[in-house]
């Protein structure tokens, strides 16, 4: 999981109305903790994950945490 | 599972059973490898092959008389592989030598008495087990009957250079020595074992039990003769023909023999497949195209390098493989049952689950059974999965997401949105009880509530109606607590009803019930419909489908149930259609991928299963059918490299009787009606086989519709209370709707995001779209909408999930 695609930098957090800032987000799963960083809203910590992310390398590391 | 069951299920699996010629070759050289390795044009290799058994391979691969020739499997299509040929060509023309790396020495002397091959070939054991090895030899030559070959066939020099190698490994040699029973009394003293060499020793007569007809006796198994130091081997010329390789094994086995009584350990156990035995290893002949053997053009002087690698290009490398042939399951995990079965042994009992390495693979398995159709030995992946996904559950390491959604779905079935019990309309007691299936009702309501409408009209005694899940869902997933209280209530519910007769519209459910429920008398809604005739209209149908010729596409679960399968076909020809058969029909039915929830485990393992039974080899599916994702190890796979063959895909529409099979042929573009939709039309003109795929969340809508058109007969309503936000109105296109259900994301999650996202503002915006993203963790999935507001609701452009939690961000 690397740094977010450009095209999230077009969205922004509707209800504070500030753009978003790359910060680490932290996960859990499967009794691991992983930190990886995305674009977030500061104020009031909404985040952003882009489809291909959610898709692609979370769905991966999400299969090998179940069956290393 | 216990060490002595992973012994079991190994033992079924014959797959690592040696091959016919290395089972009847006296002394098991691997002729498969060997032969192999000549195909590949490597003559080192396969010396190194030869070399790794054979005492002597230079004078062995020469004369060998090859019985492993005459259990070829070769032979049962033309004629066996000329190994003893190949063998000559390869020994020939080898740049290398036997590599012998003896065990160290040991202070033991054994004694071989005579230097026939078989004394010889004791002798080369011996010292490579580090005995000290004297050959006393009465004349002045070593190699008896050896030295009776054709110059062409066994050159002299070759004889010599080869019984050279015991003088490299340290043997001692005596000639011209007397033999008599004074001079064996002293060898017998000076040595701590001896071997003798009948065939050398004939002249001799040595102090040694006999029988009536004045031979020596010796055991067969072992060579031991009736004094304890002494064993004897060899001599087959004297009953048959010289047969070199029968020499070979006498000398390994008073060689083995020897090392067991110096070492005082027991000389007979363990040594059954010593010298030729009968394999277990099955090796299906049935497509293999017959080539002529090919004869030497030199004739005498043997094969050219292009002839060996013909004739080794023959050889069919017998293996088994019959379940991994016709299962893409097997087949993609690159193995077979034995190997799987240690694996899976490996995961759950050395390493108590934690190294997780056989997770998807036990759960991928539809338990369809055509491994154990198939299998000579009726080994059944199913049964080991099923038991291995218990312990899994058992000992908490089952992951979640292999099950999760089908075990809604089976929440949803029992739920109040869909789970009924009801005596006919206006009637208090029930002879029979119709049980549609809760997927049936999910892809074809009004056919279901037609039927049942056909039912009660034609059925004395009254007809109940039981809607909800059967339990397989929870049996699949190796759920025992769930699927043992979905049956305790399927029964106690079937007892308050009166205990009535069951009609099943779905062969799982049946079969389940039978199995679980014995005491519950079932009957397929298709036996029912042959006793109480088809209703009138039904068999106009041949013009809406593409042909009057048609193919059933039978279930899996009706692999052992002709009976069904033959009724369903009665009932196709009564509708005025010509069955034509596909090639895995009768025993051999293959999954829709439904099965064993290998849809929810590995779906894009089971996208590419239907695939096969849904998509011509060498055609694309259709566009609307999305590429396997989400199952990182997908490989599609054309039948050029893999063992998994291709069926043939006939273009006849087909009838399903298995509402999976139908939607899932469906889905991957295979024009397909249920067959009850065949018997109760829509009476719009509909075509029944053209009616594509179905959503999860149609599915569920479906149902509804019928617990609400049955309870509408009774004269009530639906009690199931709705959500706030399931009044939400969604505009999806059909390309979006498709992918969100491939993703298994449900419309009611979409509207869940939403209404949350619209309550509390909690969502992002996007400055050039103008469309928004909001997210929502329910149960251990997080969902994610990117919607816009439209008329009277929101339109949806696109939806997608994870399972990882978002823990929150760092400061």
């Amino acid at each position: 999981m690397s740094n977010q695609p450009e095209e999230s930098s077009a969205w922004s957090c509707a209800s504070c109305g500030t753009p978003l800032e790359i910060v680490k987000v932290a996960f859990t799963y499967m009794k691991g903790n992983f930190e990886v960083p995305l674009p977030a809203c500061t104020s009031c910590g909404l985040v952003m994950i882009p489809e291909d992310l959610a898709t692609g390398k979370m769905a991966e590391a999400e299969r090998i945490l179940e069956d290393k | 599972m216990e060490k002595d069951e992973l012994q079991q299920w190994e033992n079924k699996c014959i797959q690592e059973e040696p091959p016919e010629c290395t089972a009847t070759c006296p002394i098991h050289v691997d002729a498969r490898l060997f032969v192999k390795e000549m195909a590949r044009g490597d003559v080192d290799a396969a010396f190194q092959v030869l070399a790794r058994t054979m005492p002597f391979p230079g004078i062995l691969g020469r004369i060998c008389d090859h019985p492993c020739e005459r259990r070829c499997k070769r032979d049962q299509v033309e004629a066996p592989i000329a190994i003893g040929l190949l063998e000559r060509r390869c020994v020939e023309n080898t740049t290398t030598r036997a590599r012998i790396q003896p065990l160290a020495r040991r202070d033991k002397r054994v004694a071989v008495l005579g230097g026939g091959f078989a004394g010889l070939c004791a002798a080369w054991d011996l010292l490579k087990k580090g005995f000290r090895v004297t050959i006393v030899e009465a004349g002045g030559l070593l190699g008896g009957s050896l030295l009776e070959y054709p110059a062409d066939i066994l050159p002299p020099d070759v004889v010599r250079e080869e019984i050279a190698v015991l003088e490299t490994l340290g043997g001692e040699f005596r000639y011209g020595a007397v033999l008599d029973e004074a001079a064996f009394a002293r060898l017998r003293s000076e040595f701590d074992a001896i071997f003798m060499d009948r065939e050398a020793m004939a002249g001799c007569d040595l102090p040694l039990t006999r029988d009536d007809s004045g031979e020596i006796v010796i055991d067969p198994a072992t060579g031991a003769t009736g004094e304890d130091d002494v064993f004897a081997g060899g001599g087959t010329r004297f009953s048959s023909a010289f047969s070199p390789v029968t020499e070979a094994l006498h000398g390994r086995k008073g060689a083995l023999s020897i090392e067991r009584f110096i070492q005082n350990v027991q000389l007979s156990t363990g040594r059954e497949n010593e010298g030729p035995f009968s394999t277990r290893l099955f090796t299906s002949i049935a497509e293999i195209e017959p080539v002529p053997r090919i004869i030497p053009t030199a004739g005498d002087a043997g094969y050219s390098s292009e002839e060996a690698l013909a004739e080794a290009g023959r050889c069919i490398q017998c293996e088994c493989m019959e379940c991994v042939k016709v299962c893409l399951y097997l087949e993609r995990f690159e193995g077979y049952p034995k190997k799987y079965a240690r694996q899976i042994f490996n995961n759950e009992y050395v390493m108590h689950g934690r190294a997780h390495t056989k997770n998807q693979f036990v759960n991928s398995c539809s338990t369809c059974g055509l491994c154990e159709t198939v299998c000579p030995n009726d080994f059944y992946m199913g049964d080991l999965c099923l038991q291995a996904r218990r312990t899994m559950n058992e000992r908490k390491f089952m992951p979640a997401s292999f099950h999760e959604f089908a075990l809604s779905d089976m929440a949803h079935a029992n739920g109040d949105s869909f789970a009924l019990l009801r005596h006919e309309p206006g009637g208090e007691k029930s002879a029979w009880l119709y049980f549609p299936s809760c997927q049936l009702c999910a892809t074809s309501p009004l056919p279901v509530l037609t039927s049942y409408r056909y039912l009660r009209e034609k059925l004395a005694g009254g007809v109940g109606i039981m809607l909800g899940c059967c339990g397989a869902p929870a049996f699949w997933a190796g759920r025992e607590d769930l699927f043992k209280a979905s049956i305790a209530k399927l029964r106690q519910q079937w007892d308050e009803m009166g205990s009535p007769k069951v009609i099943t519209a779905c062969s799982t459910c049946r079969s389940l019930f039978t199995e679980r429920i014995p005491e519950m008398e079932t009957q397929s809604i298709w036996e029912v419909m042959e006793d109480i005739g088809l209703p009138v209209g039904a068999s106009s149908l041949a013009e809406r489908l593409t042909g009057s010729t048609v193919s059933v596409a039978d279930p899996c679960i009706t692999r052992k149930d002709p009976q069904t399968k033959e009724s369903v076909r009665r009932i196709i020809k009564g509708l005025d259609f010509v069955v034509e058969e596909l090639p895995l029909s009768g025993e051999k039915p293959e999954c829709c991928g439904f099965g064993g929830l290998m849809f929810n485990a590995n779906p894009g393992l089971a996208r590419d299963v239907i695939a096969h039974r849904a998509v011509k080899a060498g055609t694309s599916p259709p566009s609307t059918v999305t590429a396997p994702q989400g199952w990182f190890r997908t490989r599609l796979r054309e039948s050029a490299d893999t063992v998994y063959y291709h069926t043939k895909v006939s273009d006849n529409d087909y009838i399903a009787y298995c509402a999976m099979c139908r939607d899932n042929l469906a889905a991957a573009g295979k024009r397909t009606a249920h067959l009850l939709e065949l018997v109760f039309p829509d009476h719009d003109g509909t075509d029944p086989a053209g009616r594509g795929w179905i959503s999860w969340s149609e599915r569920r809508n479906n149902r509804s519709l019928v617990r609400d058109a049955v309870l509408a007969e009774h004269g009530e309503k639906g009690e199931a209370q709705m959500e706030e936000y399931e009044n939400i109105k969604l505009s999806i296109s059909d390309e979006v709707r498709r992918r969100i259900d491939d993703r298994r994301i449900l419309e009611n999650d979409i509207r869940q995001v939403i209404h949350q996202a619209e309550e509390t503002g909690k969502r992002l915006k996007n400055a050039d779209t103008g469309h928004f993203l909001a997210y929502q963790q329910s149960g251990n999935v997080t969902f994610w909408v990117e919607y816009s507001p439209a008329d009277n609701g929101y339109t949806i452009h696109n939806a997608y999930s994870h399972r990882m939690q978002i823990a929150g961000i760092k400061p």
